[in-house]
C-alpha cells in the first residue's frame, strides 16, 4: 500500500484514545483529515460500517483501508512510518513497552471510570485507591527516565498522556489530587505537555470536566 | 600470583565460559497445562524449533519464581529468555517471532495485514475467555445468554476466515495461534452448555481439524477429556451444578 496515500481519522474530541493516534501522526509529521463523530446523537453510517464489531472510534483509514483500536493504529503508523521510531528496535524492549501499553489499557480508563460514574462512598473510594496504585505502578515503571521509553518520547508516552486529560474530572468528582500522591508521574505529565505534538490534540481537562459532569447529570448520577 | 592462584583463576574463568555457553539462548517458559493462553506460546515456540524447559506452575500456590518474573499480574505463560521474563501470552508470541525470525513467520511483513492479524487477536482476548467461561458457570438463563454471545463471537471469527484455510491465509499464523488453543476447551463447553458448535460454526471446527494436523499445535493442545475434567472440578469447587 502507498505510504502516500491519504489518511482520514473517525475523531470524537474528548476521546483519549483518537487523540493517541493523533499524537503519533503528528509525530511523523503526518497530514490527515478528521471527521468528529456525535457518538450520542448517532453513529456514522462509515464509523458503523467500518467497525462494525465494536462501533467506537478512533477509526483510521489509509488509502481508503480502516485500521482499527489505537494501539494497534498506533503501531501501523509507526511500521508504515518508520522515523521518528515509537516502538524501541530491540525486542525484549519492545515487548517491555507492549507490556506497559497493555497494562495502561487495561487499568486507567476503567477504574478511572469507575471514580467518576460512582458517588461519592465506599465504591468510589475503592475506586479512588486503586487508580492511585495503578499511577503508582506506572510511575515505578517510570523511575528517573524522561519518557518510559528512555530519552526520546515513544510509544508508551503516547497512549498513556492523552488519558491523564481526564484527570481533573477524576480528581474533581474524587476528591484528591495526582499530585499529591505520584509527583514524578506528574512531573512527566508536564513534560509531555510541553511537546507541540501533544498540545496541539490534547483534550481541554476543564472540557473535559463539564463533559463527564453532563454525562453524569443525563445518567442520574450525582 | 602463585602456581595454585593461577590455577584457581584459570578454572573460575573456564567455569564462567561454560557456564555463559550453557546460558546462551536458555529458555524457560511458566505454564499451567490446561491454559489456552500457555498453548499459544508453546505452539509459538514449535513453530520456530526452540528447544526450552517447560515448568508447570501450581496456580493455587504460585512459585517464588513466578511471582518474581510477573509481580504485577501473577499470571502465566511467563517466558524467561536469557534470565528475562516477558509476560501476556500474545506480546510472548510476538516477541518469539522477533527473535527467532528465520523461520516459521507467524506474522505478515505487511503493516496491514498486521493490523489486521493483531485486530482479530485482540477481538479473541477481548471476547473468547469470558465468553467461554460464562457457559461453563451459569446455569438456566443465564447460561442461554452466555451460549449465544460465545456462539455470536465465533460465528464472526468464522466469517473472518471465510474459505482461507488459515487466519493468515495459506499459512499457519498469529490468529491461528491466538484461537487454537480454546478448541480442546470446546468439548467441555458443549458437554456443560449442551450445545454442539459444530452444527453452528462447521467451518471453524474443520479449521480447528486442519490445525491439529501440525505437530507444533497437536503437541502443544491439552486432551479435551482432560480438560472437561479439569472444568468439571472447577464447577464442583465453585458449587455449580
Amino acid at each position: 500500500m502507498s505510504k502516500d496515500g491519504k489518511l482520514l481519522l473517525l475523531d470524537f474530541w474528548a476521546s483519549p484514545f483518537c487523540a493517541r493516534v493523533k499524537i503519533a501522526l503528528e509525530e511523523k509529521g503526518q497530514k490527515y483529515e478528521q471527521s468528529e463523530e456525535n457518538l450520542f446523537g448517532g453513529k456514522s453510517e462509515l464509523l458503523l460500517k467500518s467497525n462494525p464489531i465494536h462501533k467506537k472510534v478512533p477509526v483510521i483509514f489509509h488509502n481508503g483501508k480502516p485500521i482499527l483500536e489505537s494501539s494497534i493504529i498506533v503501531e501501523y503508523i509507526d511500521e508504515t512510518w518508520p522515523s521518528p521510531p515509537l516502538l524501541p528496535s530491540c525486542p525484549y524492549e519492545k515487548a517491555q513497552a507492549k507490556f506497559w501499553a497493555d497494562y495502561i489499557d487495561k487499568k486507567v480508563f476503567e477504574v478511572g471510570g469507575n471514580i467518576w460514574r460512582n458517588t461519592s462512598g465506599e465504591v468510589q473510594e475503592e475506586a479512588v485507591k486503586e487508580f492511585i496504585e495503578i499511577l503508582k505502578q506506572l510511575e515505578e515503571a517510570l523511575g528517573d527516565k524522561d519518557f518510559f521509553g528512555g530519552k526520546a518520547f515513544g510509544y508508551v508516552d503516547i497512549l498513556a498522556i492523552p488519558l491523564t486529560s481526564w484527570f481533573l474530572a477524576f480528581e474533581k468528582f474524587g476528591g484528591f489530587k495526582v499530585e499529591d500522591h505520584v509527583p514524578k508521574f506528574s512531573a512527566w505529565i508536564k513534560r509531555c505537555l510541553q511537546r507541540e505534538t501533544v498540545s496541539k490534540v490534547y483534550p481541554d481537562p476543564e472540557k473535559v470536566y463539564e463533559f463527564v459532569g453532563n454525562f453524569r447529570k443525563m445518567n442520574g448520577i450525582e | 600470583m602463585n602456581q595454585e592462584q593461577q590455577d584457581n583463576l584459570q578454572n573460575a574463568q573456564e567455569q564462567g565460559v561454560r557456564q555463559k555457553i550453557a546460558r546462551m539462548d536458555e529458555v524457560i517458559l511458566l505454564d499451567f497445562w490446561v491454559s489456552m493462553f500457555g498453548m499459544r506460546v508453546r505452539i509459538a515456540l514449535a513453530e520456530k524449533g526452540i528447544k526450552y524447559e517447560y515448568k508447570e506452575e501450581d496456580l493455587r500456590n504460585k512459585s517464588v519464581l513466578l511471582l518474581q518474573m510477573n509481580p504485577i499480574h501473577k499470571k502465566i505463560p511467563v517466558l524467561i529468555h536469557n534470565g528475562k521474563p516477558i509476560s501476556e501470552s500474545l506480546i510472548i508470541v510476538q516477541y518469539v517471532d522477533e527473535v527467532w525470525n528465520e523461520k516459521a513467520p507467524l506474522l505478515p511483513s505487511d503493516p496491514y495485514q498486521r493490523a489486521q492479524a493483531r485486530f482479530w487477536a485482540d477481538f479473541i482476548d477481548k471476547k473468547m475467555y469470558d465468553a467461554g467461561r460464562n457457559v461453563w458457570t451459569t446455569k438456566g438463563e443465564e447460561q442461554e445468554a452466555a451460549k449465544k454471545e460465545f456462539l455470536g463471537n465465533l460465528k464472526l471469527l468464522e466469517t473472518e476466515l471465510g474459505n482461507k484455510p488459515y487466519f493468515g491465509g495459506d499459512s499457519f499464523g498469529f490468529v491461528d495461534i491466538a484461537l487454537i488453543g480454546f478448541s480442546c476447551w470446546f468439548h467441555a463447553y458443549e458437554t456443560f452448555g449442551n450445545f454442539s458448535i459444530e452444527a453452528e460454526c462447521p467451518k471453524l471446527i474443520a479449521w480447528a481439524k486442519r490445525c491439529m494436523e501440525k505437530e507444533s499445535v497437536s503437541k502443544s493442545l491439552a486432551d479435551e477429556k482432560k480438560v472437561y475434567e479439569f472444568v468439571s472440578r472447577m464447577r464442583n469447587k465453585l458449587g455449580i451444578e
